[in-house]
């Protein structure tokens, strides 16, 4: 690792205020990020530690019903508290990694991310909740912008993600045998007014939305309403694991999986 | 450089440290407690694990300023100041739960804080928790059969086959 100050502000405000330095970067769970700087693949010139601003921990229940949480929650805080509340998030949580990467990684470290094999992104646009930072809210639909990439600006830190309680709900994930992480992960939420299914993994784009299925749950949320179903294979990842074909196919299995589950 | 103080196994510890000193390195080179092992250095095997504020967490992949005031147990904290093995120590021992030792503390950190949330926890539950613990020697079955020992569960049925 380069050398590079350390900080562990107490208040959002305060945090916002030394990630403005130039080249400060926010360090949330470090499960991603230290790895990283291990590297030398980022040289920042201070890290600003996320996790002693109480303001950004924990889950609660907003006014208007949407489940909230803070943006530097660890996974295994939001499995445990999640789990009246919203437990199809919570379930998620409590699959990703293992119980130490579970107790340190938090939500806004893998939204930051957005690495195309995460588990996070497929519950944040699977729900359309909305990701809500230092300067701004918005919305899942706007948020993720391909591999590794967002919408959020330098400097720019995740407080909170406020996600819609969905009638019914599930996330299935076909893990990486040797990572964990989702080879092809789905996450399908049915609401009053539609049904939205999300796929991690499978794309060279990351995380998007499978719009045919939506639209064949909306009519009749069964998971035979999407046999034989499955997205186009052009544009999936291909790598040691997977042929962009068989990606294709599990979504297919995935999707049908969660419905399943979401009862 | 900056000052970091902590409590490690029940007793102050404090040193100066760079932002970029890992957990892991201040446990063994600043304060001299070597049990807690290196092997990946990439969050993988679990060789590293310690509790900090009574969470296992990968030492290896945490930085010594994020312990700040914390909490912090290693492996040496988990025996008696006599000696005495912790019980899930013993039952490594009694089971041959380790060959060379290597994964060895990181795996009882793990089995300590699983046995914490869930006393009896089934093999399944078991192997599923250890999941981020890597052991190149022992193909894993002793350590199961130890764990489950040492929360007073039947091993008869975990023979091997
Ligand atoms: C062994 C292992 C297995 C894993 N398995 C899975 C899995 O199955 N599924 C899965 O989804 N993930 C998995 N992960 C990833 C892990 O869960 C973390 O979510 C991920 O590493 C990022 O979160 P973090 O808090 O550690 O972020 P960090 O590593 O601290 O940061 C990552 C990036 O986000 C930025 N950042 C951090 N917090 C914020 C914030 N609040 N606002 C803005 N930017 C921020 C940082 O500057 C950095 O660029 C795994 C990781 C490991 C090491
Ligand atoms: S040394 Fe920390 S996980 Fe391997
Ligand atoms: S006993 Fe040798 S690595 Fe586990």
């Amino acid at each position: 690792m380069y050398a590079f100050d350390f900080t562990r502000p107490r208040t959002i405000d305060e945090a916002a205020k030394a990630l403005g330095a130039e080249d400060a970067q926010a360090l949330g769970g470090g499960q991603t990020l230290i790895p990283a700087l291990k590297q030398r693949l980022a040289m920042p010139s201070t890290l600003v530690s996320l996790s002693a601003i109480p303001e950004m921990q924990g889950v609660c229940r907003a006014d208007d019903g949407s489940v909230c949480v803070g943006g530097a929650t660890p996974h295994a805080v939001v499995a445990a508290q999640a789990a009246g509340d919203f437990p199809a998030l919570a379930d998620l949580a409590l699959n990703i990694g293992d119980p130490a990467v579970r107790n340190r990684g938090t939500i806004g470290g893998s939204l930051a991310n957005n690495d195309p094999s995460s588990c996070y992104p497929a519950a944040v646009l699977g729900t359309g909740a909305t990701v809500v930072t230092n300067t701004r809210k918005i919305a899942a639909d706007e948020f993720f912008d391909g591999m590794f990439t967002t919408a959020l600006e330098e400097g720019e830190i995740i407080v909170e993600v406020r996600f819609p309680v969905p009638r019914r709900a599930a996330y299935a994930k076909f893990e990486q045998p040797a990572s964990r992480f989702a080879l092809v992960g789905a996450f399908v939420a049915q609401y009053d007014d539609g049904v939205r299914v999300a796929v991690t993994g499978a794309s060279e784009d990351g995380v998007f939305r499978w719009a045919e299925a939506e639209k064949a749950l909306g009519a009749e949320f069964s998971a035979d309403a999407l046999d034989g179903m499955a997205p186009s294979a052009e544009g999936m990842i291909g790598d040691l694991h997977g042929s962009p074909e068989y990606r294709a196919h599990l979504v297919g299995v995935m999707t049908r999986r969660a419905v399943a589950a979401a009862g | 450089m900056p000052q970091v103080s902590m409590t490690v196994n029940g007793k102050p510890a404090s040193g100066d440290v760079e932002g970029r000193t890992l957990l892991v390195e201040f446990l063994r080179e600043n304060v001299g407690l070597t049990g807690t092992h290196v092997g990946c250095d990439t969050s993988q095997c679990g060789a590293c694990v310690v509790h900090v504020d009574g969470r296992d967490v990968k030492a290896c992949t945490m930085f010594a300023a994020e312990a700040e005031g914390a909490e912090v147990t290693t492996i040496e904290g988990m025996g008696e100041p006599d000696g005495t093995l912790h019980p899930v120590q013993q039952a490594f021992q009694d089971h041959h739960g380790l060959q060379c030792g290597f994964c060895t503390p990181g795996m009882v950190m793990s089995a300590v804080a699983l046995l914490e949330k869930n006393p009896k926890p089934s093999e399944a539950e078991i192997r599923d928790y250890l999941e981020g613990n890597i052991c190149r020697c022992t193909g894993y079955h002793n350590i199961v059969k130890a764990i489950m020992a040492a929360s007073g569960q039947d091993v008869g049925r975990i023979a091997a086959e």
